[in-house]
């Protein structure tokens, strides 16, 4: 194989894909009931649109955005509103969601539908991507349409479609990759048009060899996208680090990919633009890699937004005996769960189930030896040593001017520290008590 | 609720939640392993006497951790290896000769002193094993200084003692070195092989850069210390150490006499006193070598490895604070702000 490209530091953890990198995306059950928090992105808030008793259908728009960072909320089900109110999340917070019982007849709203949509207008198609309340899918749930306008003074030159997807275990790129490579590349070229871009890459990570054939054949008579067959190596698939990859170009501290004349969106993103630009289809489902030796049947499942977890880890057999974590996301950044009746929300790219034999005791720790494993690491380039002595001793000043806002908590330090220092945790306590 | 019930034994903990395999306890043992082979040439060279020193030293140190940290209700750590480590390199720096007293009183300096009371590993300032040599070499000057000569039979010495090489080299001069071991050849593979006075450990070059090779094969040691600290004597040693004018003098004598291999390689790395930022630890090593050349060419001891390291020990705090890593995207600020 050629050069692959890649970033500085890095590390390479044990991936785990095998589980579930062959198994073909099959559809979830209809679920009996839905909860839909009304914040699943980065923004405002969405505010419910309905009440309770309401009858809603498929697509149904059931809460709208509240200012620009903002995205709506739909519903993935036809039936009966019969809740308003605040429930746990993945990510570990209570949200107000809206719960919908389902009728079981899957009644959808009729979508409009664009053929020509490569005719659209630049702003018909955020318009269009707004309206179908998209957000990134790899995980920090970003706002679509808020990254394609960016502010006149930036020009964009290049969108990058993220499909690195480095975190271990996860696979539901992958599988999108591997299944719907000409959708993902119609959704690519949908978002070049949306901001007047004429260059398109698409990086995926050397170890999904069949997805990057798959995305080279789709793109093959595209003169001006190409794919990108990169090094494995976590984290890759960070924005910056992917930017850096590709283009070469470092988004400034404390910056946007913008800032450097780029746009990166998800793989789940490109499909879910291309739908709802041309289909008119709302985001309602995506997929979901459920996985991990703690889980009885891994599998890729296409899963309605709303679905709860447990409802879920069903459909894959259950948890095997003596499950001891669930994850939402992947192993590396994902949310550890305390209750598995949480809702698949339209960030949530993975529930992992841990098994005993997988699974890191983080309770005992001793103190950095300063053997700097985590400096060679740090894609940031940052001294996570010193910013876990500092916040452990609570200089959390200290810890700031050492550029602690630069960590974006990939956990590359934790995964190689030899004294098992959790040091996310120690970054986290400092940026919660310090200001930017 | 079936779920409910299995809710509550959910582990609940941050990202990430895998981790590596590598411990504390695994780099220090490997270490200690590494240092096998000079181990062995010093029981080879300097006979039974040179376990019994070696092991008396580890033993104090392991025993001496161990009852700190019990009296103290603390939990004891002598399985991560790094105080069986500490008496290992002191008993590898001292001479075959030395009484038993000598081992137990520089395992407590070390162990106690250096370590404990600045909060255990990861908290001294000094390399314990080297505080706990120079203590020794200050507070019993001549037992510290009496060099058995090697018998490569595995027997025990004879009572007859010698100068260490760089002793000779500083008292009588070069071509008086030459003439005790024969010729240069022979010179250079005596000091390579080890068979010369010395402290226990630091004698057989071939020996200790076996172990090297196991820490750089398994990343635990990386170049820079030990290349920019020897590069550094070697210069020092051609430029200054002649008597003929500059760049006269031998570097290969200088590079394989006294501690410099076992201090390069397995002293001035330890972790916890070197600057953790690979661009620092080429600063230090660079300090290290300099301070080295300094104590042997116009200093009063003949060898300074010891208290080269000790002395970069110091700043290794202020190399770390000065010397910072490249960060990601720090460069385009730069441009920007320049625009």
């Amino acid at each position: 194989m050629s050069k692959t490209a890649t970033f500085e530091r890095g590390i390479h953890p044990k991936y785990h894909k095998e589980l579930a990198s062959a198994k073909s995306i099959t559809q979830a059950k209809l679920p009996l009931r839905i909860v839909v928090p009304v914040s699943q992105h980065i923004g405002a808030p969405a505010k419910p649109a309905v009440n309770i008793g309401d009858e809603v259908k498929r697509g149904q728009a059931i809460g709208s955005t509240t200012g620009f960072v903002s995205s709506p909320v739909h519903s993935s089900i036809s039936g009966k509103v019969i809740a308003i109110a605040d429930f746990p999340t993945s990510a570990g917070r209570m949200v107000q969601s809206i719960v919908i019982e389902s009728d079981g007849k899957d009644e959808a709203l009729s979508f409009i539908e664009h053929p020509d949509y490569m005719n659209l207008s630049a702003d018909e198609i955020k318009t269009l991507i707004k309206d179908a309340g998209i957000v990134g899918m790899g995980g920090a749930a970003f706002p679509t349409n808020v990254k394609l306008s960016p502010p006149k003074e930036k020009t964009i030159d290049a969108v990058i479609i993220n499909g690195a997807e480095c975190e271990p275990y996860l696979t539901a790129d992958h599988r999108l990759m591997v299944e719907r490579p000409r959708e993902v590349v119609e959704g690519l070229k949908i978002i070049m048009k949306s901001l007047g871009v004429k260059e398109g890459h698409i990086g995926i990570e050397v170890n999904k060899p069949d997805a990057i054939k798959a995305m080279e054949s789709a793109a093959s008579g595209e003169s001006n996208i190409k794919v990108w067959p990169l090094e494995i190596k976590y984290p890759q698939g960070a924005e910056k680090m992917l930017i850096k990859a590709v283009k070469g170009r470092e988004v400034p501290s404390k910056g946007l990919p913008m800032d450097v004349g780029v746009v990166v969106q998800n793989v789940g993103t490109a499909l879910a633009v291309y739908e709802a630009v041309r289909f008119g289809k709302p985001l309602i489902e995506r997929v979901v890699t459920v996985t991990g030796n703690g889980i009885k049947e891994p599998k890729n499942m296409m899963v309605r937004i709303g679905t709860l977890m447990s409802d879920v880890i069903e459909q894959c057999g259950g948890l095997v005996e003596g499950a001891v974590k669930v994850i939402s996301g992947g192993p590396m950044m994902g949310f550890a769960q305390w209750t598995l009746d949480v809702p698949v929300v339209k960030g949530t790219s993975g529930i992992l189930v841990l098994a005993e034999d997988e699974f890191v005791s983080t309770d005992q720790y001793s103190a950095c030896i300063r053997c700097g494993s985590c400096i060679d690491v740090c894609p940031m380039g940052l001294n996570p040593s010193i910013l876990s002595i500092y916040s452990e001793k609570g200089f959390y000043e200290d810890a700031k001017a050492n550029n602690l806002f630069d960590c974006f908590e990939c956990g590359s330090c934790a995964y190689v520290c030899p004294a098992k220092r959790p040091m996310v945790q120690f970054i986290r306590l400092a940026k919660s008590q310090v200001k930017p | 609720m079936a779920t409910e019930a299995k809710a509550h034994e959910l582990t609940v903990s941050v990202s990430p939640h895998v981790r590596g395999d590598e411990t504390v306890a695994r780099i220090m043992w490997t270490v200690n392993l590494s240092l096998l082979p000079a181990f062995i040439m010093s029981v080879y060279y300097f006979g039974p006497r040179a376990a019994f020193v070696t092991g008396l030293c580890i033993l104090s140190a392991v025993l001496s951790e161990h009852f700190y940290q019990t009296s103290l209700k603390k939990k004891s750590s002598i399985g991560d290896g790094s105080a069986f480590l500490t008496g290992l390199l002191l008993g590898l720096n001292l001479p075959a000769s030395v009484p038993f007293y000598i081992p137990i009183i520089g395992s407590l300096i070390a162990i106690v002193i250096t370590k404990l009371l600045f909060g255990g590993l990861g908290y001294n300032v000094f390399n314990p094993a080297l505080i706990g040599r120079a203590f020794l070499l200050i507070s019993f000057p001549k037992l510290m200084t009496i060099w058995s000569e090697p018998t490569a039979q595995f027997v025990a010495m004879d009572a007859k003692t010698t100068a260490t090489p760089l002793g000779i080299l500083k008292e009588e001069g070069m071509a008086k070195l030459i003439e005790i071991f024969g010729d240069k050849a022979d010179l250079y593979t005596s000091l390579l092989m080890g068979n010369r006075a010395g402290s226990l450990g630091e004698t057989s070059v071939i020996a200790l850069l076996l172990g090297a090779a196991l820490l750089l094969y398994r990343g635990y040691i990386t170049w820079h210390i030990p290349f920019s600290f020897i590069a550094t004597v070697g210069v020092m040693a051609w430029a200054l150490g002649g008597n003929g004018g500059l760049f006269t003098g031998d570097p290969i004598v200088h590079l394989l006499s006294g501690g410099l291999i076992l201090g390069a390689f397995f002293m001035a790395t330890d972790y916890v006193t070197c600057p953790s930022i690979r661009k620092g630890q080429i600063i230090f090593g660079i300090g290290c070598g300099a301070i080295t050349m300094m104590i042997r060419l116009k200093g009063g001891f003949p060898e300074g490895v010891m208290f080269a390291i000790l002395l970069m020990n110091c700043f290794a705090p202020l190399i770390d604070r000065g010397v910072k890593s490249k960060m990601f995207g720090a460069v385009n600020v730069n441009k920007e702000q320049k625009k």
